[in-house]
């Protein structure tokens, strides 16, 4: 098939319309998504194409919408529901966790609810407290739903065809900082659950997903410098994870830092590590370290925010310490 | 339409008003087998009971097409019933079993028939108010010429997904239809004290059609569900019908209610739903052995239904712990 070249934001747009294309249940519904073609742009042009039964805007009733799509989705239809910023999903909680995630079960698996949530987390934009979390691991722990996560123009497209064409309901946690990222695309659908090697190494696993993916790249060709090889995984997939290709990683190099934009306390690289260290164990020279943002809301003013951020830096500190 | 209470009219032919009662028959038997069960521990967990708003079930469901879904409450099971849900799948969740119709996993406060069109009762108050707006939106992009019915409760009128469905399905013009049992409590409290506002004045400021009758009355409700879902076939938008009505029982049972009024309590057998149903059907010349055979009927299905239940197995922790998501070899790849 034929790659193109295309910015992240515009990949997702891709797969929302190859979507719309292939199967017409599909549906897509979200504060600004039609007339206006979405805040980051990822639904533009969908309204023109498809008309205002399968693209809707929808008040700012975020609880609602989400709620309504669990509805439709119960009724007959695949919808995909937009969420501003993940922030916001706080106020669709009940639709995610008492709903979503649990009609499947407890209606005896009588039927499941194929619905997609995207949303963008994501800070470095000083958006504020309100509008940069990365809250992927509160929907992770809750069983029913299933979590994805992509870091390139490629697995935005593949992995929003593959969650749309999933049975259960998933959410497409994307990065707004990624938005504007160039990449290869092609029109294929992906897989959920199964992780990357971005750069294969000897020495030690960097483990990660979305945007510090680059922060793990930029750290392991620092090291490579001093001529350690590190591992980069790209997990892509945070609900299921591939604990296989992980696990497999460490045999090779068994040492491990886990990375994540997210709060360190009580994420997604705390199940990691905790994995790693229980599974693991018999490959560990040293302890799984997480490298995550301090336990702290994301502030605002540029220096503030360049102190939370997850750094090179802090991911180098933590190699190093696994190294000696 | 009026919440005073009135004369059950003779609009309905003798044989539809006999229908309705079956139904309420088939509500209240049940409901009454489930307090015994219930105090016999042989449901577990909690569950809510209908007794006293049979009416609005039978009603409500007479009005319902084969294409038509519906989303209630923790207080649902006259509505899955009224539906035609299998009873013994019914019992058989709310007594836990593996034959139930969520092979036990959801019980008395999720029971669902996706193929009835039951998108299941609800432990959240309120929640399935959105859910039946999404199902409405639903049957209006597939074209099914279906609508979506939502029970919920006066308590729910506090809800603030109740005030953002008015509101979308007053943009839209969706095909749902609002149904609040207005029994007076919010669980444990009088509504009075915890809305401020009257659903009338609510629908209207949405620009919503709607409508009020006496929930005890079983023709009443029959009538203005029906006249509320045509207008929603054809087209008209969204319909909040408000039936009001008594809780017979506490808001669980178990509940010893010290904070209802006595006089209350005392009162609620003169507004009895089935015994207005009778005398309806007295005065339409039905004869009473005819009321007594289906009344029999019922009570026959019902124990049995029980006996089921009873003999069925429990299910097994292997089989659920493995169901949580659809299996691989299910999805459908495009």
């Amino acid at each position: 098939m034929n790659a193109t070249e295309m910015r992240y934001v515009q990949a997702v747009a891709q797969a929302l319309r190859d979507s719309l294309e292939a199967d017409d249940r599909v549906m897509v519904l979200g504060e600004d998504i039609a007339a206006a073609g979405g805040s980051f742009k990822a639904t533009r042009g969908l309204l023109e194409s498809f008309g205002p039964q399968r693209v809707l805007d929808t008040p700012i009733s975020e609880a609602s919408i989400v709620s309504a799509a669990v509805g439709a989705a119960l009724t007959g239809m695949r919808p995909v529901v937009e969420i501003m910023f993940m922030d916001f999903i706080t106020l669709a909680m009940d639709a995610l966790v008492n709903q979503a995630a649990k009609a499947r079960f407890m209606f005896g698996g009588q039927g499941s609810v194929p619905m997609v949530l995207r949303t963008p987390h994501g800070g470095g934009l000083s958006a504020g407290p309100q509008h940069s979390q990365c809250l992927e691991a509160w929907l992770a722990h809750v069983p029913g739903l299933k979590v994805v996560c992509p870091s390139t123009p490629q697995d935005a497209y593949s992995l929003l065809r593959a969650a749309i064409i999933d049975p259960d309901p998933v959410i497409v946690v994307e990065h707004k900082g990624l938005y504007a990222q160039k990449g290869l695309v092609e029109p294929v659908v992906g897989r959920l659950g199964e992780a990357r090697i971005v750069r294969p190494g000897h020495d030690l696993t960097l483990v990660s997903y979305g945007a510090t993916v680059a922060t793990c790249l930029q750290a392991a060709q620092a090291l490579a410098v001093d001529g350690v090889e590190a591992e980069v995984i790209d997990l892509r997939s945070i609900q299921p994870w591939d604990r296989a290709t992980v696990l497999a990683s460490l045999a090779r190099t068994h040492r491990a830092v886990v990375v994540h934009e997210a709060v360190a306390a009580f994420g997604v690289g705390a199940e990691i590590a905790a994995t790693l260290s229980d599974e693991g164990f018999d490959e560990l020279d040293a302890p799984v370290l997480r490298v995550g943002a301090p336990f702290m809301p994301v502030p605002f003013a540029s220096s503030l925010e360049k102190g939370y951020a997850v750094s090179v830096d802090a991911v180098l500190a933590a190699a190093r310490k696994t190294l000696n | 339409m009026s919440a005073a209470p009135r004369k059950n009219r003779l609009s309905v032919p003798s044989a539809s008003l006999l229908a309705l009662y079956q139904t309420m028959v088939l509500v209240r038997e049940v409901e009454q087998a489930l307090s015994r069960l219930f105090a016999n521990s042989e449901v577990p967990g909690f569950i809510h009971l209908s007794l006293g708003q049979e009416a609005i079930s039978a009603g409500v469901a007479s009005a319902l097409l084969s294409q038509d879904s519906l989303a209630t409450t923790h207080r649902g099971h006259g509505h899955v019933l009224a539906r035609g849900i299998d009873l013994d799948g019914f019992f058989k969740e709310i007594m836990g079993r593996a034959g139930g119709l969520c092979q036990g996993r959801g019980g008395s406060m999720h029971v669902a028939d996706l193929g009835l069109g039951i998108l299941g009762a609800n432990g959240i108050v309120g929640a399935g108010i959105p859910i039946a707006l999404g199902s409405a939106i639903a049957h209006a992009a597939r074209g099914t010429g279906g609508v979506a019915v939502v029970f919920f409760g006066d308590g729910a009128m506090a809800e603030g997904v109740l005030h953002e469905t008015l509101n979308m399905a007053a943009l839209w013009k969706t095909p749902l239809l609002l149904v609040c049992e207005n029994n007076g409590w919010s669980e444990f409290s009088p509504t009075s004290r915890q809305f401020a506002a009257q659903l009338e004045a609510l629908a209207k400021a949405f620009g919503i059609a709607y409508g009020k009758v006496d929930g005890n009355d079983v023709v009443a409700v029959a009538e203005a569900a029906r006249a509320a879902s045509t207008a929603l076939r054809e087209g008209q938008g969204p319909f909040v019908l408000e039936c009001v009505t008594h809780r017979v029982r506490g808001h669980y049972e178990g509940d010893s209610q010290k904070y209802r009024d006595t006089d209350e309590l005392q009162g609620l057998s003169a507004k009895d739903p089935l015994a207005r149903a009778r005398d309806a059907l007295a005065k339409a010349g039905v004869p009473g052995a005819e009321v007594e055979r289906i009344e029999q009927a019922v009570l026959v299905q019902v124990e049995a239904a029980i006996t089921a239940a009873r003999a069925d197995a429990l299910p097994l922790f292997e089989d659920a712990a493995g169901d949580v998501y659809t299996p691989v070899t299910q999805e459908s790849r495009a």
